[in-house]
């Protein structure tokens, strides 16, 4: 056997391929959910926190400031941890498909809600008046007029942070989530074999570089201007 | 002179330490156009953001239209409907065409249904001069334009009164024309506006009064030929003195 | 509860281990950091050519590390090169997975910043003699760093908070210690602990940051 035969041989083993597959497959489509849950429950909760931000409720206000300060200062995969080992001492035993959708979930929101407010507080003071003196109520002034404002600004940030949380799914693979990186481990584990690596490599491929040149193309539309 | 429609009496405003407006007077008639002028920074536009309480005077106290605006118990929200501002730089929403600027207020405030505001907002844009350009948006008109969709969007809302604060200082001269032409019209339809503004033609032709104010104080007031020619007070024939050299 | 998440004797116990992973997460991010901003410089200078042979493998190659997870890469290089006989050890692939993934990031940064740089410095700079080097170095990089500088320091505080996917391949950081702490134990109280430490390490970034970032959009 040629030396590059063997290097076939052991990275696209076509056996071990045909044989683990299927579990790769089984990994995407919890990948997918996980990153679906993530993104919808993460985005949704931040920006509501921004809304309430606006609000303006002094004390509320410094708690949610620090709890997104906590939320950005920590790597997810001690968020992780911290709920998949911690919360079982108190009798609550998350799954870790659970434990990891909370944690990227927690972690979207801080950083949605950061964005979110950024882009509420860079819309022109005058557009809150304007809108006051035609008797828009605060709320109806936030909804109707600063918030469209703001979502667009907010779009390019957003999207790039919403990818890179999103590939944080591979954590998972660490609190025995069986999402493409731990299916496709523990398939190695068992073949004694890298190709099922090389095909989880082409999964996460396949899900997210459509993703990121997407996001590209959502970057430059929405690019920062006046 | 009949009951007065604006009535603010001895207001005082703080922003933190500095005294911006110390003792404020002004009662404004109905079909009245007072113009107020006075150096930078001596209060105008802090007194025209009190006469809808974007600012909230520290003291005193500021009826229309027989609401009083700083009473708890008082709409803020119902009684701006009344009350029309116009902003040196438009504040247009960006996100929305001309006729959704004008439109925003009817449907949400004044609880229109939506074909209602459409007729009412192309109406008021056809009272500037606009109804062809109700589908552009803010970034697609011109100053002049963007200024004259901000005016529909006040007027649309049938205000008893009108405040302008400065609406054509941030226009080219050339545009200036067509904006005033609106505020003209305005007057002869007998809107009562009380306008903050450099343009000294416009208030040598339109104006019933000027209001001179310095450092937070109305320092002088009366028809503008006595004020523009015979001012009483040394610190208006200063000021006159000096845009009269530009 | 206290004695569940705080408890003193545990926290007594583990706290040489800790440090000790405390340490290493220092050290750690003190190599990763230089080596992802040299592969983002060579990729922004890269950048500067403009040639489509350059130009599209070079965005196919920060696309391709944008879209693939850290963690798999780090993994795709522990558990695959040792079957082409090549034992890095965790702190190699960490080392080139780093290189390789947050190069990407920081290319991506600091090429905005270079092309937020007028070309009129560029020209003033060459008008005056000085090389292309020169000026890249000494006229064009200052001012871009500088108007970049909060991407830049953002992306340094992911890459801080990354080093603790070294756990994953028995590299002895702060959340490896922890969980050994955690698992000798039979106590959360090591990963709080070390959670309470990657906090304070971090907050005073977090904050500074999160003005940064608002006072740039206020402005923008
Ligand atoms: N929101 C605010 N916070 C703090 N200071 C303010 C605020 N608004 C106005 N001021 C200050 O109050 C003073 C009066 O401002 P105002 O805008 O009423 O003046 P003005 O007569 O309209 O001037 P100009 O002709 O320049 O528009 C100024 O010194 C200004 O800096
Ligand atoms: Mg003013």
């Amino acid at each position: 056997m040629s030396s590059w035969e063997r290097f076939l041989d052991t990275f696209f083993n076509a056996r071990v391929m045909a044989k683990y597959w299927p579990d790769i497959l089984y990994g995407m489509w919890v990948t997918i959910e996980l990153a679906v849950l993530v993104v919808i429950t993460g985005i949704a909760s931040g920006l509501l926190l921004a809304l309430l931000r606006a609000a303006g409720i002094r004390p509320v206000n410094w708690l949610m400031i620090f709890v997104v300060d906590v939320l950005r200062a920590l790597p997810p995969l001690v968020i992780i941890v911290l709920i998949y080992f911690g919360l079982p001492s108190v009798d609550i035993a998350p799954s870790g498909f659970v434990s990891t959708w909370a944690a990227l979930a927690l972690v979207l929101m801080a950083f949605s809600e950061e964005i979110f407010w950024s882009g509420i507080t860079a819309v022109p003071r005058g557009q809150w008046e304007a809108s006051r003196s035609t008797g828009l109520s605060f709320t109806q002034t936030l909804l109707f007029v600063v918030l469209p404002q703001a979502l667009r600004m907010t779009i390019p940030p957003l999207t790039s942070r919403t990818i890179a949380i999103t590939k944080g799914t591979a954590l998972g693979s660490v609190v025995a989530v069986s999402e493409i990186l731990g299916q496709a481990s523990s398939a190695v584990s068992n073949s004694y074999n890298p190709s099922p690596l090389m095909l989880g490599a082409a999964a996460y491929l396949v899900l997210f570089i459509p993703v990121v040149v997407a996001g590209r193309w959502v970057e430059t539309r929405f690019a920062w201007k006046k | 002179m009949a009951a007065p429609i604006i009535e603010a009496r001895a207001i005082h405003k703080h922003f933190g330490a500095l005294h911006v407006l110390k003792g404020v007077d002004l009662q404004v008639a109905e079909r009245e156009l007072v113009f107020v002028i006075g150096p930078s920074g001596s209060g105008k536009s802090t007194l025209l953001r009190c006469l809808n309480r974007l600012e909230t005077p520290d003291s005193g106290s500021v009826v229309v239209d027989g609401i009083d605006l700083l009473a708890r118990a008082t709409d803020i929200n119902r009684a701006r409907q009344r009350i029309g501002m116009v902003f040196q730089s438009f504040n247009l929403y960006p996100h929305m065409t001309a006729l959704g600027n004008v439109t925003l207020a009817l449907r949400k405030v004044a609880g229109k249904t939506a074909a209602e505001a459409e007729a009412l907002g192309l109406a008021a844009l056809d009272r500037v001069g606009l109804r062809d350009r109700a589908g552009h948006t803010p970034g697609q008109l011109s100053g002049g334009q963007a200024q004259r969709v901000a005016i529909a969007r006040a007027i649309a809302l049938e205000p008893r009164v009108m405040l302008f604060d400065e609406p054509t200082s941030a226009l080219d001269p050339e545009l200036v024309g067509s904006v005033l032409a609106v505020m003209r019209e305005l007057r002869q339809d007998g809107m009562t506006m009380v306008v903050v503004s450099h343009e000294m033609g416009f208030a040598r032709a339109a104006a019933d009064r000027v209001v001179f104010m310095d450092d937070g104080q109305i320092v002088e007031q009366g028809a503008p030929a006595a004020i523009f020619e015979a001012p009483r007070e040394a610190r208006t024939r200063a000021f006159i003195g000096q845009i009269q050299r530009h | 509860m206290l004695d569940t998440f705080f408890n003193i004797e545990i926290m007594k116990a583990a706290w040489p281990i800790l440090l000790a992973g405390l340490g290493n997460t220092l050290l750690l991010s003190a190599t990763v950091v230089p080596l992802g901003l040299l592969g983002g410089l060579i990729l922004a200078l890269l950048a500067r050519l403009r040639s489509p042979w350059v130009r599209w493998p070079l965005m196919a190659w920060v696309d391709f590390f944008r879209a693939f997870p850290p963690l798999v890469l780090l993994i795709f290089l522990y558990a695959g090169l040792p079957f082409i006989g090549l034992e890095l050890g965790g702190f190699g692939c960490v080392a080139i997975a780093f290189f390789l993934n947050t190069g990407a990031y920081y290319g991506e940064i600091l090429r905005a910043g270079i092309d937020s740089v007028p070309t009129g410095q560029s020209e003033a700079a060459r008008s005056t003699g000085l090389s292309a080097t020169q000026t890249m170095a000494w006229v064009i990089l200052p001012q871009a760093v500088r108007n970049v500088l909060p991407d830049l320091m953002s992306n340094t505080l992911e890459v801080v908070k990354l080093t603790a996917l070294g756990s994953v391949v028995a590299m002895p950081e702060l959340l490896f210690q922890a969980r050994q702490a955690q698992s000798l134990t039979y106590n959360p109280t090591p990963i709080v602990v070390a959670a309470l430490i990657y906090f304070a390490l971090l907050w005073p970034l977090v904050r500074l940051l999160s003005r940064l970032e608002n006072r740039a959009l206020r402005a923008g």
